[in-house]
This record gives C-alpha cells, structure tokens and sequence, in this order.
C-alpha cells in the first residue's frame, strides 16, 4: 500500500504536505480503498476556520458519508475544484491530483502529533489483520 | 417492445382524458387574470391516448416485486399481507369523499373511528393516550421528542442528550439530532441487548431519553427493560421505544407495563396498511398519562355519545400534519384490528415468532446468527464466512432476487458483520418458509464453488447491477426531451422478473 | 379472523423442528410479570362483518358524494379519472416496499422518475424529489432547507399562507433558535412594503402561498425579487390545478416550491394520507430532502433507474442527515403520474380554465345577494373570500345550507378573528351550474 515518505499522517487516514506556508490535505489510499467508490465531497469555504481534529470535509461513496479531519488547526486557503467536478479523482490520485483542500496554519507545534510515514504504514498493518 | 418512458410514447395532439362540455358561461382568462400571473405555455407534460398509458403503467407495474407476488424477509420492515378487505373498506365514499373542514356533525362515523382506534391501540400498547395525527414512523419519532423537550423544558430542566443503542434504526439519531438532542452512544452488550453498565455510565444529569427498540433490531427481547425504565426514570429521565417491532409484541407484552414513556407505532408494518413504493405509511404516537397534554392536537373527544374535535391543548407541542393525519391509513388499520380481534392479534405474534425461530433453526448451521438465543420475529444472520470466497451479504442479497425473494435487510443492525436481517412475518406458510432457507443454502454453496454468479447478481431480473455510481455522480432526476434515446431493454423478451 | 395461514399442527412441526418444547420457551426472556393479559380489544369478525361494520361507520358522514362542496381552504375535491384507480388498485403498485433494491423495483423507480419528471414541468422548477407526507411539511422541510443553506435564523411567511403549514413548522422549530415573524396581508393579498421593512439580512427565507388562504393572487415576482436582494431564498407553496394556467413558480424565481399533490388524482379523505410536493433549483440539490429517483444504467448498458444522492438520508447519515425522512407518499405520487399523463397539457389547461369559469360564475351569482360582498378586490383562481352582513352570521347561514344539502364556504373567524363575517368559498370544476343555481335559491330565501 502506498505510502509516500516525503507526507505526515493523521490516525484519521488524511496526509499532509507543507508547502511554501501552506498545509495540503487530502486522503491516503488505503482510506480511498476503504471508502470505495467516491461520489462526492463536500470541500470547505476558502477562510473557514478549522481545528485540528475536527471534521472540516465529507466525503461521500454511494452507501456511506465520511467525515475527513482537519490534520493542523488554520484558515482553509484554498480548495481542489476539480474534485468537486470530478469525484473519482480521489480514487484515482489521491496524493495528486485527488487532493482536497489547503490550510494556513495557526499552530505549528501541531505537527509534532502528526505521523510519520513509517508510523501511519505500522498503523494500517496493525489494522488489517 | 421496450420500456420506453411515458414521454417516449407521447404524440403531440394525443389525449388521455376529456372533462364534460363546460355548462358556465365562457371565460377569457386573459379578461380575468393578469398577464403576468399567467402560464406562458401549456404545461410540457406527455401527450398520450388512455390505452397508452394503461398499457404502460400496467407492463410497468411488471418490473416490481411486490408483496402480493413476492416474499419479502426484510427485517423490522413487517411485510405481512396486505389485506384487500381494508381496501375496500377505506374507498367508501364516506371515508374517501369527506373534507377534513366538514362540520363535526357531518362526520360522527370518521370521528367514532378515529376514537375507537386510539382506544384500541391504547389496549395494545398499554399507554394512556394516542395521536394519530404522524405520517409515517419517522415522523412520530420526531413527534416524540418534541414532547419530550417540552417535558423537561416544563419542568425547567435542560436535558440535551438522547441515548441511543448503535443497534438502532438511522431514524432514531437522525430524529433526535434534528430536534435539537446530542446523541450518545450506548455500546451493546456481548449478548446484542443493552449493557447496563454502559448504561449506567452514560446516564448524566442531561440525558433527557433513552430512545430503544423493543425487541431490538437482532430480533432480542431486552429482559432488563424494567430495570432499565426505573433507571432512567431515577434520574429524570424518559424511555422512548420505537414501535417498529410491535409485531412481536401483540397479546404478549404491553411496552406501557415495561415503564415504556413514549412509543410510536408503524401502521404499515404490525398493522398491516400496504407499503405502496414508499407510503402512505402512519405512525402514531401513544404516551403516559403524564405526558398526554404534550400531544399534538387537535384530538378526538366523545361527549356523551357525540365525538368532535377538540382544537385546545394547554402543552400541545401544536401541530405535525396538515390535518388530521393520514385517515385513509387509519382507516385500514382499523379494519385490520377489528377483524382480527383479540385473539387475532395475539394469534398474530405467535405465528410471526414461531416463523422466525423455524427459519432461523433451518439456517443458523449455515449462517450463524451471533446471538444465540431464540429470537422474537426476526433473527439476524452473519454471512462473514462467506468473504473468504469474497462474496458479502449485498451479493447473496441480490442472488435471492434471482432465486424469486426479496433481499433481506442487508448491512444493518451495524453491529453484526456483513449481516441479513430476516423477517418472515406470520402471514407466510411453511413452504414459503421451506423454499426460501432452501435458496439461501443453495447460495451458500454457489458461493464456495462459483462465487463469480454470486457477485454478478441479479442475472433474471429485467435489469442486471445497477450503476449506483454513475448515478450519483452525475445525478440525472429528470427527463429532458433533448435526452437522447437510451439502449432499450425489454420488458417480455426472454427476461421476465423472475418468479 | 387472522392471516396467519400455518395451521396450529403445522406450528407444533415448526416447533419440533426449532426444539422448543412450547411456545412459551421461545419467548421466556420476556418477564412473567410482563406477560399480558387478554386484550382490552373487540373479538374477532368475518369479511362480512368487518364490511357492514365500516358500511355503518361510513353512513354515519355526510359524503361530498351526497353533497354539493364549497368548501376548499387547502383541501380541494377534483376528477380522478378511472383509469387512476384501477391501475393503481394492482397489487404489483400497492404493496411493494421502498425501492432500495433497484434490481427489483424498476417498476417504482421508473414511476418515481416520470412522476418528478412531471411536477418539475408543471413547476418549472429543476429538481422535484419522490415526494414528502404532504404540503403542509413541505413548507415545514422547505423553511429548514433554507436556514440550513443560508445559515441565516430568521423566516418571514406571509399571515395568507395556510395556518395549519405555518403550524406544522412551529412545531417543527420547537428547540430551534430559529424565530418566524408573520407578514400582514392588505385587502386580501402580503404587504410588500411590510415585507420590504421586514427584510434584513439575517433573513434565511420569505414564504408566500399563491393562491394565498383567501384564495387571492399574490405578487409572487415582487416578493422574490425583495428576497433575492437580502440574499434570502423564495418559497412558494402552490396549487398544482391551478397550474394549468397560472404562472409556475419556476418563472417567477421561487427556489424553493412546494405543495399538497392530493389532489392530483386522490380524494381528500378527510385530510390523509396527502402528497407532499418539494421542488427547488439546481444550486440546492445536494440539500433536498426526501427521496430521489435517478436514472443511470446497468451492467450491459441498458437504461435502468435507482434511489441516488441517499447519503442525505437517515440510513446513511443518521445523526447527519438532512431530514429524518423515511416514507414518502409513492402510492400516491404514482396515483398523481397516471393524472398528470392522461390530462397532459391540454387536460391540465382545461381543467384550470374551467375552475375559473364556475367559480367566475358561482361568485357573480352570489353577489345577487344583498348581504353578501366580496371581502377582497383582487384576482383569484378557483376559490375567494365573501364578506357576509352582521344580520347573517356564517355559521347560521351553513347550517341552513347543509339542510339543503350544501357545506357552505369555509368561516374564516375562527383562522381570522378580525373577519369574523369571512367565508371562503371554493367551486371546482365537480359542481354543476343547476347546482350553483340551487344554492342561490335556497340563499335567497334565508
């Protein structure tokens, strides 16, 4: 399963990237497998505030709607339209082009919580057996 | 032929149905309207003859399973029989052809109905008081948690959590969040009933309800409900039931002697009303004593030997339908429990818990079902071995559909892996119970040696797996005329729903 | 008389074949304090008997059917074609379950498509759902949506909006910070200037009914522009008859229309069972409540038809969901499809037209009288408000009527105490003009 080295993660199944000041945030693959099918998000408003922890996406397979958690605590920045228009790009990308939303931190000593990818690779082992 | 949509069939000019010659003097309605209140253009609606659109509807009505031609084990669903006595019995004329405005002394006989109804469901129940005025389930939930916020708020307590068992029904969280409640969690025992430790633990000074199932959606009876009710009533609190599986329940226990608060009931399960697609449903909400004056209004009182309604009500949480509620399905209810009687009724739950215990006995070799007691009128089976073939309960779910049953309730209670939910109700015979333990075995089998047919079920119904997917990713809920003509299946050519 | 058929020999096989010695064992975890006693309920009766029984019951009213109706304020006796209840009466429409398996109910599914097909055309709206309990929830489910997409906490609904929908949504805000603030009416129809000086930006919606309680026309353009401009949504509650002819909500910027769809091919029935009707604009799909049939395709391609966008809905989203909806109203929602097709565009027109003609006539008619006024000078559709002189209290004059076999307009003092004369008096297109007539006869002789 992948899980690239150069993202942190949240037991929550989302990863982070910082970029240049900016948080970006979506899901890992093996929260997409699990999820299956992705119909639909619904993607924070640009200077909503979020928490970490606390559910600032939905997203939506057929059967079932799943909260997605903010990794840091910030101001949404920026949101990915086109997983707006085109849901499967979360199935199909989700490191890439699937990513959901972007976070100006407010509180950088947040990321000390966060997984490394070593640790969030032990986690879904654990969990899949 | 094809299943074309109705607007397919429509020919510009085509009529369905003319009205008499008009016997007023004519109107220009541009005279006596506005222009701009006026409808630019005809409605857009489809042109067809009146043999079109019974020869239409009649092979469409074809696609459907249904529970005149169909067993139907959906678990906590109760699809009994529909008796068609209540049918005719509901489109008299003085029932049908009555407006809800007419004065009081126009309508004794509905009036009387109503009356006696609440009177019989009291009986039933054990509560002291009903309105019949919810229209489905759902909404006498929601019935209820009004009262039960206007409970604590007259006695100025402010109670903002509901508890609710993660084996419950969507509605109950749903209902409960939309009222204003918190909900919170109880987790299950080992043996699929409430913990009462758990209970214990969560029972704060602002839980303002328990809301539960009784028996529970594993089709268990929750032996502790007294000590469950005084509990709950200790620390001031209400015990809610969902009336869903009332069916188990009839002339053997009454929720009212449990230390039941409120319950609602679905006329359209235990009571027999028909299911229509999706509705008309009922859901009457019956209280205590105490909580009466909370009910909606306006209710039905008898003075002396004259019925009318009474508009009042000094705590009413006011109003849930437009009128008085769905009559026509009160109208069938009351004919069901009229002719079953007293011992009917009882009848009825003794068949519906031997039915389900019969099933469950020929399956659960197969299929275990978790909790090992006997069950009241449904059991829920666990098809988890089967996902070492990788085949889940939705495939065997749709693999019955080819076999002639109806899927059962699949995925739910949420506590039972890949679970099926059976309920067999005690308006089907032995054999029907026979043939259907025998599909599901032959299943299982097909499941360990061609799982491939398994998974792509349904093949006999006159579609085959329908693209969820695709329709809610590009949500399609309309028919535009620039649609361009799909593939057309047949309706008749060699694919019939399977019987 | 039960339906059980397993007979009581075949019961003791089960009860070998399950190992219980008795039936009490099968239910020994309920409490022998619990058990019940006999009940407290009437024994048992034979077809016949259940049908002489309901005969009685129903004898005991006074049917439309034996009676010339004026009555309407918000429940309306139209024509039900035939064919309606015949088809409908097949056990393949009236006892299948919701639609969740789709494979199995292409039969509804289709018919639920078709049947929002309609009433967004009949709307001129974008998007209608399977259909809600009836209108006066509607209005109720309509208001919520729009606190819940705006955000906002305030709702305007005009006084001429029906009282039993602005009760039902009382109701339905109980332990809800959101407040309704009621809009007053001048000379029959919602004071915009009212309106205008009520509306702020905390406004979530403005809800007016068209045609209103007094069965007068409302500006429903005007009101929607105002409301656009504090960024609050337009609701409007219609009449689908009327619609044949007058405007639909669709072109006068309503977001959200609702309605009571009884009477598109059902009885009234004493009120119940109704058909909600729900419609909005495309922007609020994703917030709609109910149900909603969607067409997409099988695994070989053919066109095939499913209940989609259900994560809105209780079973999956439980304490998220956007309503807690379970029901809808599809027998007759499929009941209102059959109507709708056979009546098409022309029917529909016709039968409007022919509402405006007999009540055109029936209110000229009454005017010979006297001491009956119109209450209100504006246009109306089928249904309108007469003011009657002190010396002929309403409730006096209906009880003469009924004795002649009319219900007379329904009186608006008891929803109105400033129009304590008020009568509302609705013609539909079943009453016969040697009828209206009749009720003037027997008018001028009180």
């Amino acid at each position: 399963m992948q899980v690239p080295e150069e993202l942190q993660y949240t037991k929550t199944h989302e990863w982070m990237r910082q970029d240049a000041g900016e948080a970006v945030v979506g899901i890992t693959a093996h929260a997409q497998e699990e999820l299956r099918d992705v119909v639909f998000v619904e993607l924070p408003k640009v200077g909503k505030t979020v928490k970490q922890g606390e559910p600032a996406a939905v997203i939506e397979s057929v059967k079932a709607a799943f909260d997605i958690y903010a990794p840091v605590s910030g101001t949404v920045s920026r949101v990915n339209e086109a997983v707006a228009k085109t849901p499967q790009l979360v199935n199909q990308d989700c490191y890439g082009a699937g990513w959901l939303f972007a976070v100006n931190p407010s509180a950088p000593a947040e990321v000390s919580s966060l997984l490394s990818a070593e640790a969030y690779a032990k986690q879904i082992q654990a969990e899949t057996h | 032929m094809s299943d074309l949509l109705i607007f397919e069939r429509s020919v510009p000019g085509r009529r369905g149905y003319w009205l008499p010659p008009s016997d007023v003097p004519a109107v220009s309605v541009g005279e006596v309207l506005p222009e701009d209140q006026l409808r630019a253009a005809q409605p857009p609606l489809p042109e067809v003859a009146e043999f079109d659109a019974v020869r239409h509807y009649t092979r469409l009505s074809q696609a459907n399973f249904s529970v005149d031609t169909h067993f139907y084990p959906l678990g906590s669903c109760t699809m009994k029989y529909n008796p068609k006595l209540n049918e005719r019995v509901a489109a008299l004329p003085g029932f049908a052809w009555l407006h809800p405005l007419q004065p009081a002394a126009q309508a004794q006989g509905i009036l009387q109905l109503l009356y006696e109804l609440e009177q019989c469901l009291c009986a039933i129940t054990g509560m002291a008081a009903f309105t019949l005025q919810p229209a489905a389930g759902a909404q006498g939930e929601l019935t209820g948690l009004k009262m039960i916020a206007a409970y604590h708020r007259r006695k100025r307590r402010a109670r903002s959590t509901i508890l609710i068992p993660d084996s419950a029904h969507g509605t109950n969280p749903a209902s409960a969040a939309l009222s204003g409640f918190t909900v919170v969690q109880l987790a299950s025992g080992p043996d699929g009933l409430i913990d009462l430790q758990e209970l214990r633990r969560k029972l704060t000074k602002d839980v303002a309800a328990l809301m539960l199932t009784n028996p529970n959606t594993l089709g268990l009876f929750e032996r502790d409900i007294k000590t469950i009710a005084a509990l709950l009533h200790e620390q001031g609190a209400l015990v809610y039931m969902d009336g869903a599986n009332m069916n188990a329940l009839l002339g053997i226990a009454r929720p009212g002697d449990m230390g039941v608060d409120l319950l609602q009931l679905n006329l359209h399960k235990t009571f027999s009303t028909p299911h229509g697609g999706g509705g008309p449903g009922a859901g009457p909400v019956g209280v205590t004593k105490a909580l009466e004056d909370f009910l909606p209004v306006p209710r039905v009182r008898k003075v002396g030997a004259r019925f009318r309604w009474e508009t009042r009500g000094r705590a009413t949480v006011g109003r849930v339908h437009g009128w008085y509620g769905n009559v026509g399905v009160l109208v069938r209810a009351y004919a069901y429990i009229r002719t079953l009687g007293r011992e009917g009724l009882a009848r009825t739950s003794r068949a519906a818990i031997i039915n389900a215990n019969y099933l469950k006995a020929k399956l659960q070799g197969t299929f275990p079902v978790p909790f090992d007691d006997h069950c009241m009128h449904e059991f829920v089976a666990s098809l988890k071995s089967l996902r070492a073939h990788g085949v889940s309960a939705g495939d065997v779910a749709k693999r019955l559909l080819d076999y002639g049953c109806y899927a059962p309730t699949v995925y739910f209670p949420l506590i039972v892996e890949e679970a099926l939910m059976i309920e067999p109700t005690e308006t089907e015979s032995k054999e029907t119970l026979d043939a259907f333990a025998q599909a599901l075995l032959a299943i299982a089998h097909e499941a360990q040696h061609n799982p491939e047919l398994v998974r792509r079920a349904p093949q006999r119904m006159v579609v085959d797996r329908v693209d969820e997917v695709k329709a809610a990713r590009e949500p399609n809920l309309r028919f535009s005329t620039g649609d361009a003509p799909k593939v057309p299946g047949t309706f008749g050519a060699g694919r019939t729903v399977a019987s | 008389m039960d339906y059980a058929p397993n007979t009581d020999a075949q019961l003791q096989e089960m009860l070998r074949t399950i190992g219980a010695g008795s039936f009490e064992e099968l239910i020994s975890p309920v409490p022998a304090e619990l058990h019940a006693r006999e009940l407290d309920v009437p024994p048992g009766l034979a077809e016949a008997q259940v049908v002489a029984l309901g005969e009685a019951l129903a004898g005991r009213n006074r049917a439309l059917t034996e009676m010339v109706s004026f009555l309407g304020a918000g429940c309306y006796a139209h024509l039900i074609p035939t064919v309606v209840d015949a088809l409908s009466a097949r056990g393949e429409w009236l006892t299948p379950y919701t639609p969740y398996q789709a494979e199995a109910s292409q039969g509804t599914l289709q018919a639920i498509y078709e049947f929002q097909t309609m009433v967004c055309e009949l709307f001129q709206m974008d998007v209608a759902n399977a259909s809600l309990y009836d209108g006066a929830s509607s209005v109720a489910e309509a208001a919520l949506l729009a606190l819940r997409a705006t955000g906002r906490s305030r709702i305007l609904l005009s006084e001429a909006v029906h009282p039993h929908a602005r009760e039902v949504l009382a109701t339905y805000l109980i332990g809800s910070p959101a407040t309704m603030q009621e809009i007053p009416t001048v000379n029959g129809v919602t004071d915009l200037e009212s309106l205008g000086k009520a509306l702020r930006d905390d406004v979530a919606c403005v809800v007016l009914q068209q045609p209103n309680v007094f069965g007068c026309l409302e500006p429903m353009g005007q009101a929607g522009e105002l409301t656009h401009r504090v960024g609050g949504l337009f609701i409007a509650s219609v009449y689908p008859v009327s619609l044949g002819l007058l405007q639909p909500p669709g072109a006068y910027g309503a977001d959200i229309a609702v309605a009571e769809g009884r009477c598109l091919g059902s009885p009234p029935a004493y009120g119940g069972p109704g058909l909600g009707l729900f419609t909005a604009t495309t922007a609020l799909l994703r917030k709609v409540p109910g149900r909603l049939a969607g067409c997409t395709v099988d695994q070989a391609g053919r066109r095939a038809f499913t209940l989609t966008l259900q994560t809105r809905e209780q079973h999956i989203r439980r304490e998220r969901a956007t309503s807690n909806i379970c029901t809808n109203e599809g027998w007759l929602a499929l009941r209102a499809t059959i109507f709708l097709s056979l009546l098409g565009p022309r029917g529909m027109q016709e039968l409007a037209q022919r509402n405006v003609e007999k009540a055109r006539y029936a209110r000229e008619r009454l005017r010979e009288l006297a001491w009956i006024a119109p209450a209100f000078d504006q246009p109306f559709f089928n249904e309108f408000t007469l003011r009657f002189d002190p010396a002929h209290p309403v409730e006096t004059v209906n009880r003469r009527l009924a004795a002649a076999g009319f219900a007379g307009g329904f009186p608006l003092a008891g929803w109105y105490p400033t129009m304590p004369q008020g009568s509302l008096w609705c013609v539909t297109e079943l009453i016969s003009k040697p009828s209206i007539d009749r009720l003037i006869d027997v008018l001028k002789k009180i």
